[in-house]
């Protein structure tokens, strides 16, 4: 079937949605009247990432916030999955069912772990796995009874050997940051946390390469890079809490993906776990190595579905002393796409982000956060972040007031201030890097990560906006600069009717222009039944296929990343 | 009237300074270099006047090597009028730049200076009230208010001191050095910026302003803070107890 028909039909893809899920419950194999749908192959997602602006103690006031403010999705134990699931489909509502396949944790398999990891690496402690059940936004909650706190490889391949042997599921968590349920259990699985393998191996000053455990926190290895003058590829608003093993599974992207590309690029090697214990030591050093299949990419990106990372190889760029940020408002869309390629074309070489928010984020930020002050005086449609990074101050500041100035007087630009010093940087940056802690003051939020062609990006938002007529404040950001929109659907409560009108058109939508329902938020348990929507049967197919052959058992982060029905009985 | 504001070039506030390892100073070699952020609040009340109605002119002088023309250009985006650059290669202390501007208040004749009252690289605290005392003018340090009468005869100013604010009536032309939360300083906006590019920056010289400098302060040494040892969890109030008792010896 050609992709002009799905254009033509919003019915059509409801049709095959419902035929898909009828499909899903028959499992695993291929049914023709799926492959005829003809789904077209996606733009491959470009890294995930988390929106979180909270550091560890901000976490904690988020969620204390919540627990005051009920979230009507954790009025029972399974209700919230009841709820994430009724989105695939508008009327074909399927419930996360534990699979039947996995044991439970019997008395046997603490005093085992106890025995291998020690005592005080072993955590029953109810408050700690409160914690470690639930995701920052409170939105995910599982009911694991035990987190397990690995310090080394061995023991990671220990605990993996034992639990496939045993078939319980597992969890691999970092700094749980995620927004898509990656990172908590669903049910009872036991939680991996690699936060104590956070050693640095090895740095080489020369080529620029790290080295490091999982476990090592985003800021820190921007602490000790910052002492040698490196910095990392990537850089997002959780740091100071997300792993960079959490950062690789999750192929997060960030603020800096339009100067250092994707995780993909950037990581040169990594060692990883897989389910029976195996360590598989793909700890490369090298920029180029065509030796066979470079397999490490199946573990960047694949949400810790695969193998559990233990350490990570990657390329780091030198500091450049020179950084200027402008704050730029844009009366329209359109000029803010101008812009982006202007700014491409005329500052390519220093360019380091390019960053877009609408009125209705901005002023989001401005009623739910303290200090916060538009930049430009008067209230635009649209403001746009422009970083450049460089080795020569006084040319690159030229150079930007130059490309400004002369889109100030072509219209594009509006109005726009240029800090003057760091500390205006970052309170531009605290603006861009704010909303989602604002969303979080605001009441329950929806969020969509996706990729799309940057013309269309602001159309979704305007189109959803319509649909919704005022019953929700429609929001939409992101990285322009990648064709990536975060689009965030802000209420004052959590609601199925409200949840039906924006689910599963959005998915649709994108669908139809040839987006990625995930960008650079990985699926986790809030997609894993939408891939189809970016990618094909055949594909998927093929994803199931390497699942089942590095996890027979599917003890690995189950539930997540791939529709559950391929997996249970 | 006109209002002359003092502007220093300063290594940013949010940078974390390194001392050069032969102790003579701090490392400043590709460091990020801003307004000293007191100048900064200086500058904008200089302006907030002439927008008042107060003043006629503002004029931003840094006094330093060739890149103050750096913060100078910040200075006219912000809205300064123009902008005098006194070139000297080495960084001076508080009592020379007191007489380089005492000199240039003499050929500028302004009704007000501002400074700030501290620049954060060396934490002085003096040059303001130095040069009010060389030019014989009334002072108001740390202001947190300042209000001209109509006649722009003399200025109410608050200053912040400790247990309360203290409220000065100056007789102008006077010196005032600016506090904290005396305002919020504006961005250089895209047209300002446009527009500061067609402000004059004079440069002087010390010879110009036939200023002789001589310092009678020597730098010795400059060393960083001793670093924070990292604290012991106690395991029990008896063992607390008797570490303030006999390791720290405050009980």
């Amino acid at each position: 079937m050609m992709i002009h028909s799905w254009r033509r039909s919003g019915d059509f893809i409801r049709s095959a949605c419902k035929s898909l899920s009828s499909f899903r419950q028959k499992h695993n194999s291929m049914s023709p009247s799926v492959s005829d749908l003809g789904f077209v192959n996606r733009y491959e997602s470009k890294g995930k990432t988390f929106e979180s602006n909270a550091g560890k103690g901000r976490n904690t006031e988020l969620l204390d916030h919540h627990h005051h403010h009920h979230h009507p999705c954790l009025g029972g134990r399974n209700m919230w999955t009841m709820q994430q699931y009724k989105s695939f489909g508008s009327s074909s509502a399927s419930k996360v069912q534990r699979n039947p396949l996995f044991s439970s944790l019997e008395p046997k398999d603490v005093s085992y772990f106890k025995e291998i990891l020690g005592e005080k690496h072993v955590v029953e402690d109810e408050e700690r796995l409160e914690t470690a059940n639930t995701d920052w936004m409170h939105k995910y909650r599982g009911s694991s009874k035990l987190m397990l706190l690995p310090k080394n490889t061995e023991e990671v391949s220990q605990i993996l050997k034992y639990c496939d042997s045993r078939s319980l599921a597992v969890v691999p968590q970092g700094g749980n940051t995620g927004l898509v349920g990656g990172s908590v259990p669903v049910f009872d699985e036991v939680i991996i946390n690699v936060g104590l393998m956070n050693k640095v191996l090895s740095f080489d000053e020369v080529s620029g390469v790290l080295v490091c455990e999982a476990g090592c926190i985003l800021e820190n290895l921007a602490a000790f890079l910052d002492t040698k003058g490196f910095v990392m590829p990537l850089d997002l608003g959780a740091k100071g809490s997300c792993h960079i093993g959490g950062n690789v599974s999750t192929n997060a992207g960030g603020l800096r993906l339009i100067r250092y590309g994707s995780l993909h690029g950037t990581v040169l090697g990594l060692e990883a776990v897989t389910a029976n214990g195996n360590v598989l030591d793909m700890l490369g050093t090298l920029r180029k190595d065509n030796t066979g299949y470079d397999l490490k990419h199946l573990f960047i990106g694949s949400e810790g579905s695969l193998g559990i990372v233990t350490k990570v190889s990657i390329l780091t760029q030198p500091k450049m002393s020179s950084v200027n940020l402008a704050f730029i408002a844009c009366k329209d869309f359109l000029s803010c796409q101008k812009l982006l390629v202007e700014a491409k074309r005329n500052l390519g070489e220093i360019l380091s982000a390019f960053e877009f928010l609408d009125n209705n984020s901005m002023d989001l930020v401005l009623n739910h956060l303290d200090g916060v002050r538009n930049p430009v005086s008067s209230s635009e449609n649209f403001y746009i972040l422009i970083e450049t990074t460089g080795s020569g101050e006084t040319y690159d500041r030229e150079k930007l007031e130059a490309f400004l100035l002369k889109s100030l007087e072509q219209g594009l630009v509006s109005d726009g201030v240029i800090a003057q010093d760091i500390n205006q940087a970052s309170s531009f940056w605290r603006i861009r890097e704010g909303i989602t802690e604002a969303l979080q003051k605001a009441g329950a939020c929806y969020k969509y990560d996706l990729s799309l062609p940057v013309e269309e990006i602001y159309n979704i938002v305007n189109d959803l906006r319509g649909r919704l007529d005022g019953l929700a404040n429609v929001m939409g950001y992101g990285h322009l600069g990648d064709g990536n929109l975060h689009l965030n659907i802000s209420a004052a409560e959590y609601n199925d009717k409200l949840l039906g009108l924006i689910e599963p058109y959005v998915y649709e939508w994108t669908s139809k222009h040839r987006g990625s329902i995930s960008a650079e938020h990985g699926l986790g348990v809030m997609k894993a039944n939408e891939i189809f929507y970016s990618k094909s049967p055949e594909t998927v197919a093929l994803m199931v296929s390497l699942k089942k052959l590095l996890d027979p058992k599917g003890i690995l982060n189950p539930y997540k990343v791939l529709p559950h029905s391929f997996f249970s009985p | 009237m006109k209002i002359l504001v003092a502007v220093k070039r300063v290594v940013d506030y949010a940078v974390k300074i390194r001392v050069k390892p032969d102790k003579t100073g701090v490392d400043t070699q590709n460091v990020k270099m801003s307004m000293n952020p007191f100048c900064e609040i200086a500058l904008e009340e200089a302006l907030r006047i002439k927008e008042a109605g107060f003043a006629k002119e503002v004029v931003a002088v840094s006094i330093g090597p060739s890149q103050c023309v750096d913060t100078l250009r910040t200075g006219l985006a912000m809205g300064a009028d123009r902008a005098i650059h006194v070139e000297a290669s080495s960084s001076f202390l508080p009592l020379s730049i007191a007489k380089i501007l005492k000199s240039l208040a003499d050929v500028e004749n302004p009704g007000l200076i501002f400074l700030g009252k501290q620049a954060i690289d060396d934490d002085c605290n003096q040059t303001g009230q130095m040069v009010a005392a060389l030019l014989g003018w009334p002072q108001a340090t740390f202001a947190s208010k300042v209000v001209l009468d109509k006649d722009k005869k003399f200025a109410t100013v608050d200053r912040e001191v400790d247990g309360g604010l203290e409220t000065l009536s100056i007789d102008l032309p006077a010196v005032i050095t600016t506090d904290l939360r005396l305002n919020q300083p504006r961005y250089a906006t895209l047209p300002n910026i446009m527009k500061a590019k067609s402000k004059p920056i004079k440069k002087m010289t010390l010879e110009d302003l036939k200023v002789d400098i001589k310092s009678d302060i020597e730098i010795v040494e400059v060393t960083e803070p001793p670093k924070r040892k990292s604290g012991v969890i106690v395991s029990s109030v008896d063992e607390l107890i008797d570490k303030l008792k006999n390791e720290a010896h405050v009980v």
